[in-house]
C-alpha cells in the first residue's frame, strides 16, 4: 500500500499514465449516446477547471459548494478543488433555501459550481444574502442566457481562463498538487441528522482513500467495474463509491440522462456493483409488484409460486443448510422464466455485488434480492466513518445483520448499549462544531448513536438509534424502525412511524405509497379525489389492516417482540416531507418533530374507543400562498397474535 | 413598437368565408423574423381559420400572402407551403399513435431527406450518413425539450401535455422559418402550461425561431410574446405590445362582452 498515491489530485494522474485512452472514466449519457471520457481527459477537464479557479483567486484551503444531478462536471469540479488544495462542500439538490443557506455560510464557500438554472438561481439567491459567495460557476447553460453578471460564468469559460492561465504559469498545477497532502481535508459532508442544525463532517484524503481500498479489496473489485451514479453527490456513500472508489480502481462511472432515465440506462449499462440505500431497493421492489399487479394472471400466479420457492432456497442457502432436491429442481425452472428475465429487466444481471447502506433494510426486502441471486449485502457506516465499519462478507450473510467489522475497523459496545467503533475513516471532527465533535469522537471511538450487540457469528447487529430505543410500559423492548422497517415491505406502505415508548401498546402512523395505492384502487374501480381523500378510504383501511396483520404474525415469532404487536393505526392525511422537517433528506424519521406536530395524533391513538381524529394542515406553497387541509383520519384496531 | 423593416410574412386583408359565415374580414398582419407574436381572440374570433390560410390549408376568397418578400401563388398546396418553411402543430393532436416518440419526431425531418426509399431500406453509407445526421438533429431537440425518458415511447401511451410536447418537437425538427403554433397550451393545468410557455420562450430566445401561435388563455400570452394581434368576429380589433392591449377598451369589451374568459 505504501508506494500507492494517497491524495485524489495524485490519484488521478496516476491512473491518466495508468490506463490507456481507450478505457473509460466516465460516462455521459448525452443526446441518446453514452459519451466517454478516458482518465486523460478526466484529468485535462480537472486541471483545465483547477486553473480557471486559480485564476478567479481560489486559493488554499478555500470551500467550494457543489449542487446538481450527478453530472461529470461536478466530479471534475470536486477533483479540481482538491487539486487547489481547496475544499468541496457537496449539497443535496433538493434541499431548500433554509438549508442550504446553513450551509453555504457555514462552510463559507467563496465559489459555487451548479448544474443548471434551477440550481443557479438558488445559489444566486444565496448570494445577495451571503456576500463571501463570490463567484457561481453553472454547466448547463440553458435558461440562463439573460443573466448577466461578472460573477456568473459557465464551466467551459472558467476551463478556456484555464487554459490561458495554464499557458502563463506552467508549472502552477503541479506545484499545487504536490503541496496537498494525504492528511488534508478532501472534504466537507454535511450530514441532515435527525435533529437539529446539519453538521460538517470533516474527512481527509487519506481516509476516504484508506477506506475505498478496503471496499474495494473486501470485493475484489478493480478496474473493470462499472457503476451507475445517481444518487446524491452530497451523500457519502456516493462519494465513496462514485468518486473514492471510483478513483482508487480506476473503474467506470456512469451518469444517466437524467432523472427520470435511470432504470432504462442502468439496463444499458449493466453495472457490476451497486451501492444504494434501502429506499432505492424499496422503490424497485414497489415497482415490481406494481407491474405483476398489471400482468396476465397465469404470470402473476407464476410470479409469486416461483418467489416462494426462491425464498425457501435462498433461507437455506443463508443457513449453510443443504437444498432439498425437489427445490433445487424448482429454483432452476424459476431462475429460466422468472428470476433471470427480471433480474434482466431491472439491469442487474452482471451485479457482481450489491450493497444497502445508510438505514436499516427491512429482511424481507433483503431476501427479496437475495432469492433472485442478486449478491445483495449489508453495510453500516456513517458519514463520519467514510461510510466504513462493517460489512457482510460473501458465504457468510445474515438478514438480520450487518456483517463483522471490516479490517481495520475495532468495534465494542458501550454499557449503555450503544456500539462504538475506531475505523480508518473516522472524521477530524465536525466543522466549527467543538461541542458536537466532543460528544461525539472521545479518545478515537466514534460514538454512532445506534443500539446493537455482536451476534454469536462475530456479526454487528443494529438494533435502532439508542436514543430511539425504549420500552413499553410492561417493559418490552420497543424497537420502532425494526417494525417500521418490517411494515415498508408492503409495496403500499411508503413512511411508517412507529409510537409506543413507556405505552400500553405499539400504535403506527403509516404513509401510504401513493403510486401503488393509486393503481391498485383503480383496478377495483374506487374513485378518489387526493391522497388525504384515497388515504380515508375505508378499502385503503382493510388493504393496510392485512399488511399490519402479516407484521404481528412476523413480530409473534419472536417471544422478545411478542408484546409489540400492532394494536391501533392510522393512515396520515399527507405524505411526510423532507421539505417539512418530518424526516430528513435521506428519509430518516425526525420522531422528536413528528411526535410534536402530530401530538393530538397520537393522543388519539391511545384513547380508547376513540375512532377518529380531527386535522388542520396548513401548506405553504413555492410561491407564498397558503392553503388549510381538513381532514377527519380514521383510527383502526389490529388483531394480535 | 418597434419598427421593424421587413416582414418575414405579410398577409393582406384576407378575406374568407365559410356558407354566409365571414369567418376573416379584410384581416391584415405581419409576422416579423425573430418574433414571439400571437393571434388572440374569443372562441370564433377567426383565430384557427387565419392559421389554416398562413399554412395554406385555406384558400382566402381574397387577399394575399406574401412570404419571405414573394407572394404565394393562390393555389399552393400545403405541403408545397410545408416546404418553403412554415411548420405547424394542432390544437387537436395529429401524432401517429402507434409510433414510438422518436420516430413522430423523425417524421419532421422527412422533408431534409434526400436518399430514395431503396438506398434507405439498403441502408447504404450515404443514407446511414443522413440518418445519424438527422438523429443527431432529433436527439438535441430531445434533450432541449427534455422529453429523454420517453424517447422509445409509443405515442400512444402518453399523456396529453406530453403529446403536445411532442407534437411541439416534430414541428421543431423540420426547422422551420416560421413556427405556428395553435393553442399550445388548451387543455392544460397551470403546470403544465408554465412548462409549455417555457419551451416556446426558450425555443424563440435561445434556438431564434419565429413563432407565430394562436391562443385563447391571455395570461401566458401576456407574459411571453413580443406582440400581439387581436381577433374578434373576423375583424382585427387591435395590434400591439401586451401593455398595450391589456389597456385597450376595445379587447376588453370583446372579451368581456362575448366569451366571458
Amino acid at each position: 500500500m505504501a508506494d500507492l498515491p494517497m491524495t485524489f489530485p495524485q490519484i488521478l494522474i496516476h491512473n491518466a499514465k495508468k490506463f490507456p485512452p481507450t478505457k473509460a472514466a466516465i460516462r455521459e449519457k448525452d443526446y441518446g449516446i453514452w459519451q466517454s471520457y478516458s482518465w486523460q481527459d478526466y484529468l485535462d477537464q480537472v486541471r483545465d477547471f483547477a486553473l480557471g479557479l486559480a485564476a478567479l483567486g481560489f486559493k488554499r484551503d478555500d470551500k467550494m459548494a457543489i449542487i446538481g444531478d450527478n453530472r461529470p462536471q461536478l466530479y471534475w469540479g470536486l477533483a479540481a478543488c482538491q487539486c487547489l488544495g481547496g475544499v468541496p462542500v457537496p449539497l443535496y439538490q433538493d434541499a431548500i433555501h433554509k438549508e442550504l443557506h446553513y450551509i453555504v455560510d457555514h462552510s463559507e464557500c467563496r465559489f459555487a459550481l451548479a448544474e443548471d438554472q434551477e440550481q443557479t438561481d438558488k445559489l444566486m439567491h444565496l448570494k445577495d444574502e451571503i456576500p463571501r459567495l463570490e463567484y457561481i460557476i453553472y454547466d448547463d447553460p440553458r435558461g440562463l442566457r439573460n443573466y448577466k453578471h461578472d460573477w456568473l460564468i459557465a464551466f467551459t469559460d472558467v476551463q478556456e481562463m484555464g487554459r490561458k492561465f495554464g499557458k502563463e504559469n506552467p508549472d502552477y498545477f503541479m506545484d499545487s498538487v504536490n503541496s496537498v497532502k494525504p492528511d488534508d481535508l478532501s472534504i466537507i459532508a454535511y450530514t441532515s441528522g435527525t435533529t437539529g442544525n446539519p453538521k460538517g463532517v470533516m474527512l481527509t484524503h487519506r481516509k476516504i482513500a484508506d477506506c475505498s481500498r478496503g471496499f474495494l479489496a473486501w470485493d475484489n473489485l478493480g478496474e473493470n467495474e462499472e457503476v451507475m451514479a445517481y444518487l446524491p453527490m452530497a451523500w457519502i456513500g456516493d462519494h465513496i463509491f462514485s468518486y473514492g472508489q471510483a478513483l482508487c480502481a480506476g473503474f467506470t462511472v456512469n451518469c444517466p440522462e437524467s432523472t427520470a432515465t435511470v432504470a432504462h440506462d442502468q439496463k444499458e449499462i449493466g453495472p457490476t456493483h451497486i451501492f444504494a440505500p434501502p429506499r432505492i431497493w424499496e422503490n424497485i421492489l414497489t415497482q415490481v409488484m406494481i407491474k405483476i399487479e398489471d400482468s396476465a394472471w397465469i404470470k402473476q400466479k407464476a410470479f409469486h409460486y416461483f418467489m416462494k420457492v426462491a425464498n425457501r432456497v435462498e433461507k437455506r442457502r443463508i443457513s449453510n443448510q443443504p437444498v432439498p432436491l425437489k427445490d433445487r429442481i424448482l429454483y432452476q425452472i424459476g431462475r429460466f422464466i422468472i428470476y433471470a428475465p427480471l433480474v434482466d429487466n431491472l439491469g442487474m444481471r452482471k451485479i457482481k455485488v450489491a450493497y444497502t447502506a445508510g438505514e436499516a433494510i427491512g429482511p424481507e426486502i433483503f431476501e427479496f434480492y437475495r432469492s433472485l441471486g442478486i449478491n445483495l449485502k449489508q453495510l453500516y457506516g456513517m458519514t463520519e466513518s467514510s461510510a466504513y465499519v462493517s460489512m457482510q462478507k460473501d458465504g457468510d450473510i445474515d438478514s438480520e445483520t450487518v456483517g463483522p467489522p471490516a479490517p481495520g475497523v475495532q468495534v465494542k459496545i458501550s454499557e449503555k448499549g450503544e456500539v462504538l467503533y475506531k475505523s480508518p475513516g473516522n472524521f477530524l471532527g465536525y466543522y466549527k462544531n467543538p461541542e458536537a465533535t466532543a460528544e461525539t469522537l472521545e479518545d478515537g471511538w466514534l460514538h454512532s448513536g445506534d443500539a446493537g450487540y455482536m451476534t454469536e457469528r462475530g456479526h454487528l447487529k443494529i438494533i435502532d438509534r439508542a436514543k430511539d430505543v425504549s420500552k413499553l410500559k410492561d417493559g418490552t423492548m420497543f424497537a420502532p424502525k425494526y417494525i417500521e422497517n418490517k411494515l415498508k415491505f408492503s409495496p403500499f406502505i411508503k413512511e411508517a412511524v412507529a409510537h409506543g415508548m413507556d405505552r400500553e401498546y405499539v400504535a403506527v402512523f403509516i404513509d401510504i405509497d401513493y403510486g401503488a395505492v393509486a393503481n391498485w384502487a383503480e383496478r377495483r374501480h374506487i374513485a378518489f379525489t387526493s391522497y388525504t381523500d384515497l388515504a380515508q378510504k375505508p378499502q385503503i383501511y382493510d388493504l393496510i389492516y392485512d399488511e399490519i396483520l402479516r407484521v404481528n404474525k412476523s413480530l409473534s415469532e419472536d417471544p422478545k417482540l411478542k408484546n409489540s404487536q400492532i394494536k391501533r393505526y392510522l393512515l396520515l392525511h399527507k405524505e411526510l416531507n423532507p421539505d417539512d422537517g418530518e424526516i430528513t433528506r435521506t428519509r430518516k424519521v425526525r420522531r422528536r418533530f413528528i411526535a410534536e406536530k402530530y401530538g393530538k395524533l397520537i393522543e388519539a391513538l391511545y384513547t380508547e374507543g376513540q375512532e377518529s381524529v380531527h386535522v388542520e394542515a396548513t401548506f405553504t406553497y413555492e410561491d407564498g400562498r397558503t392553503t388549510t387541509m381538513r381532514a377527519n383520519l380514521r383510527i383502526r384496531d389490529v388483531e394480535t397474535y | 413598437m418597434n419598427e421593424k423593416p421587413e416582414p418575414l410574412l405579410r398577409a393582406e386583408d384576407i378575406h374568407i368565408s365559410f356558407g354566409g359565415l365571414k369567418a376573416l374580414d379584410g384581416v391584415s398582419l405581419e409576422i416579423y423574423p425573430g418574433e414571439l407574436m400571437a393571434i388572440i381572440g374569443p372562441n370564433g374570433a377567426g383565430k384557427t381559420t387565419m392559421l389554416n390560410i398562413l399554412n395554406g390549408f385555406y384558400k382566402p376568397d381574397k387577399g394575399r400572402i406574401i412570404f419571405e418578400g414573394k407572394e404565394r401563388p393562390r393555389h399552393m398546396k400545403p405541403n408545397h407551403v410545408a416546404a418553403q418553411g412554415i411548420a405547424r402543430t394542432f390544437q387537436n393532436l395529429a401524432l401517429f399513435t402507434g409510433m414510438s416518440v422518436l420516430g413522430n419526431i423523425m417524421i419532421g425531418r422527412t422533408m431534409m431527406m434526400h436518399s430514395n426509399l431503396f438506398s434507405q431500406a439498403l441502408y447504404w453509407r450515404f443514407s446511414q450518413k443522413e440518418e445519424i445526421e438527422h438523429r443527431e438533429a432529433v436527439e438535441k431537440i430531445i434533450d432541449f425539450l427534455q422529453i429523454e425518458n420517453i424517447r422509445k415511447t409509443p405515442a400512444s401511451m402518453l399523456p396529453y401535455g406530453l403529446r403536445k410536447r411532442v407534437e411541439l418537437a416534430r414541428a421543431l425538427a423540420s426547422e422551420p422559418k416560421l413556427l405556428l403554433l395553435d393553442e399550445p397550451m388548451a387543455g392544460m393545468n397551470l403546470e403544465e402550461k408554465e412548462d409549455i410557455a417555457r419551451f416556446v420562450l426558450d425555443a424563440n430566445e435561445e434556438l431564434g425561431y419565429t413563432i407565430a401561435l394562436i391562443e385563447h388563455d391571455m395570461g401566458v400570452v401576456m407574459d411571453i410574446c413580443d406582440r400581439i394581434v387581436v381577433l374578434d368576429f373576423g375583424k382585427k380589433i387591435a395590434e400591439g405590445t401586451p401593455e398595450e392591449i391589456k389597456a385597450n377598451p376595445e379587447v376588453i369589451r370583446a372579451y368581456l362582452g362575448t366569451a366571458g374568459g
